[in-house]
């Protein structure tokens, strides 16, 4: 299913290219595009502009105002019609530009979106995706650095999933493309276009499944469980504990609805410790939810109780002080440090 | 910290160019038609070569504007535009992380800012440093938002304009609630003493298709609210021109909800100022709500981290230039010996001026305490917030040099 794009840009031989994440998107829902025709983008400024990120970049003039549209600025707007044009057939890919304008579209998610399979006892398939950049670190203005992510983790009916690396941006957005439930898709906005965290991406691997979670650094000491822009904090907080002596188990949860807990709970049974790291806020969240679960199944194995490095219970602050909102390596192994000495 | 120009461009030179911005030759030609013409409707006082052309309607409504009136218009849109300009300056230089440009829209800001009284209520959204002027908020108070030290660092309910915002449309349910408190206040009807009020709300052309503003509509004229709707129509939401939210002429949404639409010429200062005071005039006897499309055009881009040259032709800017908002009063203030050279030669030490002091201001604005983003979340106690504040500050005090 390579994208005849790479053969353009590439020898024709080689399936593998170093993409950034902003890249590895645009290339998978190319091939999401060429691979189903009912497959359509919509969003404010993703046509002509290639969207304010530039992740759908090209695809307007290679697909068609038709199936890349430059939709009238309402996101209630954007996931509504979605709707109907999934129950006309289309796989409707919704961008929305930042975390903080998904609400005015929360309605339609909330209430038809997550409910409208349950409600025709699943004669109607709601295969919509809604993609939003999020996250902070960008030194942007008010509503542009948020993370929602939980709310629609707390929904009955919404998948919800967020890519860490390049080479899950490739592949996650293809696959939930073809998922036929609604998924909310969290995309690191900050990590975009970060020359570092350009990876090679092999158009002709095989991914895993979608709604699985991943070890993606071995350790024995400490368990960090994260997704998204953080797990390169933890990443980075495992490399500099390691210096220090210390080994850190770094785990990208990756589906965040459902959970697949599993690599969590077989992780902690060994480490016996546990820092959930997230930029959302910490109450009534995701990371709370996790705790929750890891003390009910690891409640003999652990050593401490489980910590949290969380976005503080605050709106999201101006630019200048989100360095103090955001986890940062320090925070992070100030946690583990606290979780050892327990 | 890394710049928004960083995250919204990719590294130059990667990736396909910009080739989808490329609009075929038809588009182009409607797109100009559609963008710079105002319609046989627009209100013009001031042709864009400086002629006065008489109004019927409306010049009623500017007949006690003296020549020192108009030199004050002047006056403020230079200064507006001064400010605007080293502003984005500064952001260039690094020392704001976005700017959000007025250029090209001063004539309709200051034109309804100056129609305005100290009592009427103004709720922008973010581009409307023009009307911050004229409630005396100083280019200074804008920077914080701008640089990333706070949300808004004047007092809204001093000046009588609401914090601004961002998410598109929100403001407009807002005001539309604060009108229909001036209306169950009693200060709606009676204006012979001249303490009757109204309320402007500012909206761009985007915003026009955002169901916020659609029921703002609905909740105003069903309250017979003293709201003005002031639609700046810049031409642009971003990359996306006015078609894409209309069919047709913005002004003419109104009638379908019950109440006046008019479409000024927003590059037009006095034709703004008057259509506003007709306008807020209404509002304030009770004839309210009513809809202003201010036509007029976005000249920079979107925001500092925008490049408009991937979606629009400067063919378009050119044929706007000639349309500047300022330049139409100069001419017109020096053709009928209405200002001369001094008075010139004064705005220009005026602005020079206050360009050097907004610079000097920004260099040295001090990074916020980390205190302030726990303070007042909430008007009373919240012990797992304070628990959180305490313990952070704790944390960061212990780092060497202590908060930083
Ligand atoms: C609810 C919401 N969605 C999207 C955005 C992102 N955004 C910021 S400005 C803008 C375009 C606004 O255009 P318009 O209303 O014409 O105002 P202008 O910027 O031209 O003054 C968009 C899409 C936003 N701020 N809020
Ligand atoms: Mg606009």
């Amino acid at each position: 299913m390579a994208a005849p794009v790479l053969s353009e840009t590439n020898s024709a031989a080689s399936t593998v290219r170093k993409l950034t994440i902003g890249k590895a998107l645009n290339l998978g829902l190319r091939a999401a595009m060429e691979a189903d025709p009912k497959v359509i983008m919509m969003g404010e400024d993703v046509g002509k502009l290639g969207g304010v990120f530039r992740i759908t970049d090209g695809l307007q003039k290679d697909f068609g105002e038709h199936r890349v549209l430059d939709t009238p600025l309402a996101e209630s707007g954007i996931i509504g019609t979605a709707v109907g044009l999934a129950v006309r057939g289309f796989r409707p890919v919704c961008e929305i530009q930042f975390d903080g304008f998904i609400f005015p579209g929360f309605d339609q998610i909330v209430s038809q979106v997550a409910k409208l399979q349950a409600r025709t006892q699943g004669r109607q398939r709601m295969p919509i995706v809604i993609r939003v950049p999020f996250g902070g670190g960008i030194g942007a203005v008010e509503h542009h650095s948020e993370s929602p992510e939980s709310y629609f983790a707390h929904t009955a009916g919404l998948r919800v999933v967020s890519c860490s690396n390049a080479v899950d941006a490739y592949w996650m957005i293809q696959q939930a493309v073809r998922c036929d439930d609604p998924v909310l898709f969290f995309e690191p906005k900050r990590l975009y276009h970060s020359g570092n965290m350009k990876a090679e991406v092999d158009t002709a691997a095989t991914p895993d499944p979608l709604f699985s979670s991943r070890v993606v650094r071995q350790g024995a000491a400490v368990t960090l469980v994260s997704y998204g822009p953080s797990v390169k904090v933890c990443l980075d907080a495992a490399t500099a504990a390691e210096e220090e002596g210390r080994s850190l188990e770094v785990i990208d949860l990756r589906t965040l609805s459902p959970l697949d807990l599993a690599p969590v709970f077989e992780s902690v049974r060994r480490t016996g410790r546990l820092v959930v790291v997230t930029e959302a806020p910490s109450e009534s969240s995701l990371s709370s939810e996790i705790a929750a679960r890891v003390q009910r199944e690891c409640f003999y194995s652990l050593e401490a109780p489980i910590m949290r490095v969380t976005g503080f219970d605050v709106p999201y602050p101006p630019a200048k002080l989100e360095e103090h909102f955001l986890p940062d390596l320090d925070r992070v192994l100030h946690t583990v440090d606290q979780s050892l000495a327990f | 910290m890394s710049s928004p120009d960083e995250w919204t461009h990719p590294v130059p030179g990667e990736g396909p160019p910009a080739t989808a911005a490329a609009p075929t030759a038809e588009r182009v030609i409607a797109g100009l038609r559609a963008t710079s013409e105002g319609g046989e409707d627009l209100v013009q006082l001031l042709t864009p070569e400086g002629e006065r052309v008489p109004n019927e309607r409306f010049d009623r409504y500017i007949a006690d504007v003296t020549d020192e009136d108009i030199r004050g218009l002047y006056r403020d849109m230079v200064l507006v535009r001064r400010a605007d300009r080293e502003s984005n300056a500064l952001q260039r230089q690094g020392q704001l992380g976005i700017w959000v440009p007025l250029l090209g829209q001063e004539a309709a800001q200051i034109g309804v800012g100056r129609a305005m009284r100290h009592t009427d209520m103004a709720f922008p959204s973010y581009r409307e440093h023009g009307v911050a002027w004229c409630k005396g908020i100083t280019p200074q108070q804008l920077l914080g938002i701008f640089r990333g030290t706070d949300n808004g660092g004047w007092d809204s309910a001093a000046t009588r304009f609401h914090p601004y915002t961002i998410v598109i449309g929100n403001q407009v349910l807002n005001a539309a609630g604060y009108a229909m408190g001036q209306r169950f206040e009693g200060k709606v009807g009676d204006d012979s003493d001249g303490t009757a009020e109204a309320t402007v709300c500012f909206f761009g052309d985007g915003a026009t298709s955002q169901g916020d503003v659609h029921e703002g509509f609905v909740w105003a004229s069903v309250y017979d609210a003293p709201l003005v709707f002031f639609c700046q129509n810049n031409q642009w939401a971003i990359s996306e021109p006015t078609e894409r939210q209309s069919r047709l002429p913005l002004y003419q949404r109104a009638r379908g909800y019950g109440f006046p639409g008019i479409r000024v010429d927003g590059n037009d200062v006095l034709a703004t100022l008057a259509v506003s005071r007709w306008a807020l005039d209404e509002c304030r006897h009770g004839n309210g709500p009513i809809l202003i499309e201010a036509f007029t055009y976005r000249m920079d881009a979107h925001t500092t981290t925008d490049d408009p040259t991937r979606y629009r032709l400067s063919d378009e800017v050119e044929t706007w230039k000639l349309k500047d908002p300022l330049e139409r009063v100069r001419v017109h203030l020096i053709r009928h010996e209405m200002a001369d050279d001094a008075f010139f030669e004064q705005v220009q030490a005026e602005s020079d001026q206050m360009a050097a002091e907004l610079r000097d201001y920004c260099f040295n604005m001090p990074d916020p305490p980390v205190r302030q983003m726990f303070d007042n979340v909430y008007s009373e106690p919240h012990p797992y917030l304070e628990a959180q504040r305490d313990e952070y500050v704790d944390y960061v005090a212990g780092f060497a040099g202590g908060e930083h």
